[in-house]
């Protein structure tokens, strides 16, 4: 759970399992096997990931103060967040950043996707490998180098400004956003297209052939029989960006060493929580806003989850 | 795999090559690798030349006195952060990939009591943002005095629940249940089936549980500025940061050189592997990937 990458749920699969026998020596043994396969995982993941979860839920059901000390409040924390001006226009900034960045982020990369299937392209392993590569680099350093880039000055929207006659400056309080929505894009514009190209590859290639010979071109086949294939990997797709976006820290904490003022502290609601645990000294209410972001990154994962896999493909 | 052979024998229809689309892809291409060429002709720069000339043109060939400045700045740091990158990749990318191997292995092929509260336990925390587990994780690890060792770092990135779903969906493809059934009959046992037969089968899943782990890890940002202080500790992420703080502010030092050359020394491994492993990690992902 450390980076971008986040994971998508799994499904359980329909399990091929021997018919039961009760207790049959065989049985045990099997069920022994699995549970050792899967213990050292499982207690990592019960460690380093149910019990700070927990230790989490218990933060925020405390407060410290100077008189009284550490003392049980109920979910006064959550009311305190609910009326939070600042929490909530950190909230409004990501959402804002998940509706207009990740369809676009998406589109293009299932056009990419779609172009590269089509075999209409010349040099196609070599566009899937390179659009590939900004998932390699470092998000740090895809910031420093977005960063020099957006100087007016000395970078390309400088030189890009004098060319057409204005300038934008992208680090400004009006064009901050827009400029980290680009960065994000040029991230994961190549992940997102393999995932896609993943699952395009996988279509039996004589629903093609069945397609053609019933007369569809190009575009019908493409939205008869493959978007209709890919309709689990977009959902997959659209929830691991969803998660990215509510949790949008990186781009934005890395940009504010530069950007002095540009960038407050409560620019999202991640960077907030950081602030107010690490600088603020509140990891009582720090524990509460991630809660709260956790709820509402797994609501809305769940609806996209359940919309998209209703069977009416 | 199967996908794979599959696809091997391209439709008896070839589509024409379209040079519009060719076209259209080809500025997305050029959108990707802007950046990277800056980055490339950057390094070469010196100081001066950096600020003082347009960005896509090259100055004065300054790339081994860059590379030379980068290795000697403060006392050679860079290069104690690029070996603390790579202890935290290869012990906690190594570590991930075993444990993801090993359970979505298990997962995949076993049946026994207690899997779907596994399972159901594991998806529900995988909604979980990264900052809801960080600073408890800060805090628990401080109680423990870990905070500010290696451990810190290493410990979170040994789970990967990406991994663990790759590695199952992988698993329950690549390895057929009656080639467990045979060994079993054999008389070979769970563990040294999965020696002698399992792995082998599971090579290219490994393989990119392997790649997404290292990426992770060697990438990472948000874990390491939390649980680190001291910059002796820092990976190659955190070390770059805070030359590029150094550029501005009260006492700037006009580093841009070491940030630029240090960033593209830090990119070079990364995209080698990823380049010099393809054929794995293509074949893993769209056999083991996304499909549902």
């Amino acid at each position: 759970m450390t980076s971008q990458i986040s994971v998508a749920p799994p499904r359980p699969r329909a399990e091929r399992a021997a018919p039961r026998t009760k207790h049959s020596p065989l049985k045990r043994r099997i069920s022994a096997a699995g549970w050792g396969f899967v213990l050292p995982f499982f207690i990592g993941f019960v460690l380093l990931v149910v019990v700070p979860v927990g230790y989490s839920i218990y933060l925020s059901l405390y407060r410290n103060q100077l008189i009284g000390g550490n003392h049980f409040v109920g979910f006064a924390n959550y009311l305190q967040a609910f009326t939070d001006a600042d929490f909530w226009s950190g909230v409004l900034r990501v959402s804002l950043f998940l509706v207009v960045q990740v369809p676009i982020m998406l589109a293009l990369a299932l056009i990419c996707a779609l172009a590269i299937d089509s075999g209409r392209l010349h040099g196609k392993s070599f566009f899937r490998i390179v659009l590939f590569l900004p998932y390699a680099v470092p998000g740090v350093v895809a910031v420093l180098m977005w960063g020099f880039m957006y100087n007016p000055r000395a970078g390309l929207t400088g030189a890009l400004g004098h060319l057409l006659g204005f300038t934008i400056d992208p680090i400004s309080t009006q064009w901050v956003l827009p400029a980290i929505g680009n960065i994000v894009t040029w991230e994961f514009l190549g992940y997102n297209m393999l995932i896609f190209y993943a699952a395009l590859s996988t279509v039996p290639r004589e629903l093609y052939e069945a397609a053609a010979i019933d007369g569809a071109g190009a575009f019908r086949t493409i939205f008869s029989v493959k978007l209709p294939a890919l309709r689990g990997s977009i959902v997959i797709a659209t929830i691991f960006s969803i998660i990215g976006s509510f949790q949008l820290f990186n781009e934005p904490n890395i940009l504010r060493t530069t950007a002095l003022g540009i960038i407050p502290t409560n620019f999202t609601p991640n960077l907030y929580a950081y602030t107010l645990s690490f600088s603020g000294n509140q990891v009582n209410y720090a524990a509460t806003v991630a809660i709260i972001m956790g709820v509402f990154t797994a609501v809305i994962a769940y609806v996209v989850q359940l919309r998209g896999s209703r069977k009416d493909a | 795999m199967t996908e794979l052979t599959r696809r091997m024998p391209q439709a008896p229809h070839r589509p024409r090559r379209s040079v519009v689309l060719t076209i259209v892809m080809a500025l997305l291409l050029v959108y990707t690798l802007v950046p990277l060429a800056w980055l490339v002709i950057s390094a070469t720069k010196s100081n001066s030349d950096l600020v003082n000339t347009f960005g896509f043109a090259f100055g004065h060939f300054n790339l081994f006195a860059n590379v030379a400045d980068v290795f000697t700045y403060e006392g050679g740091v860079y290069g104690r952060w690029l070996i603390n990158t790579l202890i935290y990749v290869v012990v906690g990318a190594g570590a991930a990939t075993v444990l993801a191997t090993l359970g979505g292995y298990g997962l995949a092929k076993y049946d026994f009591p207690g899997k779907k509260a596994v399972f159901a336990i594991i998806l529900g925390a995988i909604a979980v943002p990264g900052t809801a587990l960080a600073v408890p994780t800060f805090l628990l690890f401080s109680k423990v005095g870990l905070t500010n060792t290696m451990w810190a770092v290493i410990l979170p990135s040994a789970i990967s629940p990406f991994g663990l779903y790759l590695m199952w969906v992988f698993a329950s493809d690549a390895i057929p249940t009656e080639l467990m059934e045979a060994a079993r009959v054999d008389g070979s046992g769970e563990l040294r089936t999965f020696r002698t037969i399992s792995l082998r089968l599971l090579a290219p899943g490994i393989v990119t549980v392997a790649l997404f782990a290292i990426v992770a890890t060697w990438n990472n940002y948000f874990l390491p500025l939390i649980m680190l202080n001291d910059p002796k500790l820092y990976p190659l992420t955190l070390g770059l940061q805070q030359w590029n703080a150094e550029t501005v502010g009260v006492g700037a030092k006009p580093v841009f050189s070491l940030v630029t050359t240090g960033s593209l020394l830090a990119v070079i491994p990364i995209v080698a592997a990823f380049l010099l492993l393809q054929r794995y990690w293509q074949s893993g992902l769209s056999a083991g990937s996304v499909k549902q």
